[in-house]
């Protein structure tokens, strides 16, 4: 059962404006058929005054799909056609004391619904550009093809960038596995892991979230090239192995991938309780060496595509 | 809403009063674990095996020791279906139908996507019956398993499960089904049956939740899917959860007893609810093969209205009914059984499921006949596809996103 506020109820159970407006002169007709959604949006505006004199609807919906269209002619009538096109889907879900994340997308119909009313009054034409997918992140209430189209953009390669980007997966993670799915569909479509393009946070899908702030680049160390960087760390574990042998262990490059360089412990060190301390100490090395934050992983923890 | 008048008995069904007395001595008195080697241990091992008797009954299966209880429905059809994969490592495909249960499906696309299975999902026609053609076709010495329900949960339309597991037979291939919606509705003689492994839930038949069994036919190659203790032989590690076995084991030896009632009272009282729904209400249509389906079951689509709205306004009269509508679920997409049989949108949001028990009376029902015509008419008169004066659907062609 859903969570609806006592608003949302009281919108389906007695929606209010409900019903055909003959006296109409702007008509707006938006829905999403698969979604089970769709608004037919009646007013009648004062041609002098610009003011919407009465406002009356029809949904084909669930239950917040009804109240949201009952709120929405509520908000606007008595209002300028240009005071009702500032409203955005979050004034209605607001006024309905909020929505279940499945169902913003009933507050989204409605702001549509008004949008394309007023562009029929004016005689503009309208188009419908919104796309909904299957709700991934219910947190934040991101749907697949939100996160497609930030991933699209932005050039997005990591679950962690998708979560910079969209606040996908940021909160309680159970969405992580799925975030990837989509994340693999798409790179599989674009022709995959091309070099990420220049991030332009802003450009992603709906307006009022807004991308989390990328985290600092470290400063630049001189740029080595791919051959010199692979040089550098395998010389710099060259020098530290004759320490490791000594306590009768040994360690081992086995690859790097960008900032992850996979190591593997063997000797007196696998098993050791100091093994991760071995690590880190590998780490700093590198770190040092390279005048760049890597992390130094056990081969274990390798893709497995990789392995 | 205590007093409401449950209708979705294919959700759930409450705990016989019954089958919680046989249970609730396993909390407080029998508590203790079946493997112990004393007197406490020992008492709730006899009363495991009585259920298992029960339910081997229920199923008319040869063996007690056909009968692996599990925690219900998806943990049996998972491992059914893993089993099979492992018992027989190089056969690498799986036949199952578009309507399963997600216990099946959500499975057959992951096992396609991470493990490279080939899956061959069989179609069905517009009364949601089995394109058997399709079936014959994907059938081959490749298949590991078959896993098609018996009959299906949305529509109750029944399916041929004996001449599919024949035919998957022939072709070497295990046969599985989903039976949680039939037992204790459609009598079984799984002793002379080809059916290799059948899923069973106990929350279905008047058992808690939580509890299930996967009967697994004497002699078929099995691997388990919990790895631990000896429990069920070694086919399901985990301490037994005693009293939901019993309480199964209670409810199937019931499920006998009320088979006949399921079969002429409660399909009596589906059937009169269902005519007069249909009489009373303009634009609706019954979903699946009216003729061939599960006594207690009965779908009807309302056109151009959408299924939360009616379950939101029944469920203030105090009914409890279910929907194939896409908002019910959290998904955005209606029912894939609905969309599977080609029932356009417009009605497939409206699919309505009333699904009723040996608990259902006929008060509840002319209740329900009573008040539905008015709910289906109210939400009309909002939806834009619908033409009040006229009674009948109208122009509308929203953009479309």
């Amino acid at each position: 059962m859903w969570n609806y506020t006592d608003k949302v109820k009281e919108h389906f159970f007695n929606p209010k404006n409900s019903g055909v407006l003959d006296s109409a002169n702007a008509v707006g007709e938006v829905g999403s058929i698969t979604c089970g959604d769709a608004l037919r949006l009646m007013l009648k505006v004062d041609p002098d005054t610009q003011i919407i004199q009465d406002a009356k609807f029809q949904t084909f919906g669930c239950g917040s799909a009804i109240a949201s269209s009952s709120a929405l002619t509520e908000m606007i009538i008595g209002k300028t056609v240009d005071e009702a096109l500032t409203l955005t889907n979050r004034d209605i879900a607001e006024y309905l004391g909020g929505l279940p994340p499945e169902k913003m997308h009933c507050s989204v119909m409605g702001a549509e619904a008004l949008r394309a009313a007023i562009a029929n009054y004016k005689g503009e034409a309208w188009e419908d550009d919104h796309e909904e997918g299957e709700l991934v992140c219910k947190c934040f209430g991101i749907d697949a093809a939100m996160i497609e189209r930030a991933v699209t953009v932005n050039g997005l390669t990591t679950l962690e960038e998708v979560t910079h980007y969209t606040k996908a997966g940021g909160s309680c993670q159970t969405c992580h596995e799925k975030i990837e799915e989509v994340l693999e569909e798409v790179l599989a479509k674009t022709g995959a892991l091309k070099p990420a393009k220049k991030h332009t946070p802003g450009t992603v899908g709906l307006d009022a979230i807004k991308p989390l702030e990328p985290k600092a680049e470290p400063a630049a160390a001189p740029k080595l090239t791919n051959v010199q960087r692979m040089q550098a760390i395998m010389s710099a574990i060259e020098e530290m192995r004759p320490q490791i042998q000594r306590d009768g262990g040994d360690v081992e490059l086995v690859d790097i991938d960008g900032k992850d360089i996979y190591v593997r412990l063997s000797g007196a060190c696998s098993g050791c309780s100091q093994s991760a301390g071995t690590m880190m100490g590998v780490q700093m090395k590198l770190v040092e060496k390279l005048g760049e934050f890597v992390r130094v992983k056990p081969a274990s923890l390798m893709p497995a595509h990789a392995g | 809403m205590s007093q409401g008048i449950y209708l979705d008995n294919n959700a759930t069904t409450r705990v016989d009063p019954e089958v919680l007395q046989e249970m609730l001595p396993l909390f407080t008195e029998h508590f203790g674990n079946p493997s112990s080697m004393h007197g406490f241990g020992a008492a709730v091992g006899g009363k495991i095996e009585w259920a298992r008797k029960q339910v081997q009954a229920l199923l008319g299966a040869a063996h007690d020791s056909e009968i692996v209880f599990t925690s219900g429905g998806t943990e049996s059809d998972n491992t059914a279906i893993l089993s099979a994969l492992e018992a027989y490592p190089k056969k690498r495909e799986i036949v199952t139908s578009v309507v399963e249960h997600p216990g099946v499906l959500a499975l057959c696309e992951y096992l396609e996507k991470k493990r490279g299975c080939k899956v061959h999902r069989i179609p069905v026609d517009k009364r949601g019956n089995l394109d058997m053609e399709a079936y014959r076709a994907a059938l081959s010495d490749q298949v590991a398993i078959v896993s098609i329900m018996w009959a299906n949960n949305e529509t109750g339309t029944i399916f041929p499960v004996e001449e599919l597991a024949r035919m998957a037979k022939e072709a070497g291939a295990l046969f599985h089904t989903d039976a949680v919606q039939s037992v204790g509705k459609i009598p079984m003689k799984l002793a002379d049956s080809a059916i290799d492994m059948l899923s069973l839930s106990g929350h279905k038949l008047h058992a808690p939740k939580g509890i299930g069994a996967l009967y697994v036919k004497r002699g078929l190659r099995y691997r388990p899917m919990l790895r631990g203790g000896h429990q069920e032989r070694s086919r399901r590690a985990g301490t037994e959860n005693a009293p939901g076995i019993v309480g199964l084991g209670a409810a199937a030896q019931l499920a006998l007893v009320h088979m006949g009632d399921e079969n002429t009272r409660v399909k009596a009282l589906r059937d009169k609810l269902e005519q007069a729904i249909l009489a009373a209400v303009p634009s609706c249509f019954v979903t699946g093969n009216p003729d061939n389906r599960l006594p207690n079951t009965c779908n009807i689509a309302f056109e151009y209205i959408e299924g939360e709205a009616i379950l939101l306004l029944l469920n203030e009269a105090g009914i409890a009914a279910s929907s194939g509508s896409a908002c019910t679920s959290g998904s955005l997409e209606p029912s894939h059984v609905m969309r599977a049989m080609g029932v356009p949108y417009t009605a497939a949001h409206g699919a309505t499921r009333f699904s009723l028990s040996r608990d259902t009376t006929e008060e509840e029902i002319d209740r329900v006949i009573a008040v539905v015509p008015g709910i289906i008419a109210k939400l009309r008169s909002l939806s834009p596809y619908w033409q009040q004066e006229a009674g009948k659907p109208k122009e509308f062609a929203p953009v479309y996103s």
